[in-house]
């Protein structure tokens, strides 16, 4: 695995054009998150996001097979390019896009809205959150560390409890006095946490 | 619980393709033969 680590995109595109299958698994498994979150990050849906991922390793392993790939060193740019060519060909497809043109009788701005929360509300909600991680900070430790794994890592019960040695129904025991705790002293001091 | 505070924003998911694809990649590749024959590339798929 270290070994993979060290060896550069570049010779693990030669060896894997040389007759190395392994080469191209390595490759996978290295850039297999940038390249699915980055699709994932334009289509928003996880099965046509997997389905343009297989396309491009498709078109990938086409050119490196026939030996059209003239890129070296720019491995994980030009896979990206290649998604990215797939995402646009995906929403020609699908006509998700449709193109507006700036007229006299017409502005692009009567149809877009911004819906991103404003500047007062992000700094209140950046407020919450940051209260909220204080809150967080004064639990009991084991209390603590499964509320972060749960709710800030996404794990799952099963998980947690694999990772923390206890069981299942502990994790949620102790999940719920996080909780109840958190609560008790929200009330207590009566912190507002909406925005 | 009742309300969660945190958002989904704050979770740290790595984003990963399915592991069929994944497999079915790699399984394509070891089957796959491109040959050039005058210029034009046959792709060859071996069961």
């Amino acid at each position: 695995m270290i070994a993979n680590i060290e060896i550069s995109d570049a010779l693990l595109v030669q060896n894997y054009v040389a007759g190395n299958e392994e080469a191209l698994s390595t490759l996978i498994k290295r850039h297999e998150s940038r390249i699915y979150g980055f699709i994932y990050s334009k289509i928003s849906d996880r099965d046509i996001s997997n389905d343009i991922f297989q396309d491009t390793f498709i078109k990938v392993i086409k050119t490196l097979k026939s030996n059209s790939y003239n890129e070296e060193g720019k491995f994980l740019p030009w896979v990206m390019r290649i998604s990215h060519n797939l995402i646009i060909d995906h929403y020609r497809k699908t006509k998700k896009m449709p193109l507006f043109r700036e007229t006299e009788d017409f502005s692009i701005f009567s149809v877009m809205t911004d819906d991103s929360i404003s500047i007062e509300n992000k700094l209140i909600s950046d407020q919450i959150e940051l209260d909220l991680k204080k809150l967080i900070e004064e639990l009991p430790i084991d209390q603590k560390e499964v509320l972060v794994m749960r709710m800030y890592q996404d794990m799952s019960f099963k998980e947690i409890s694999e990772i923390t040695g206890v069981s299942i129904n502990t994790s949620l025991g102790r999940m719920r006095y996080a909780l109840l705790n958190l609560r008790k002293v929200i009330d207590k001091h009566q912190i507002v946490l909406t925005n | 619980m009742a309300k969660n505070y945190v958002k989904n924003s704050l979770v740290i998911k790595a984003m990963k393709p399915k592991k069929e694809v994944v497999s079915f990649l790699l399984n394509y590749s070891k089957a796959l033969s491109v040959v050039k024959v005058d210029n034009r590339n046959y792709e060859i798929i071996s069961n």
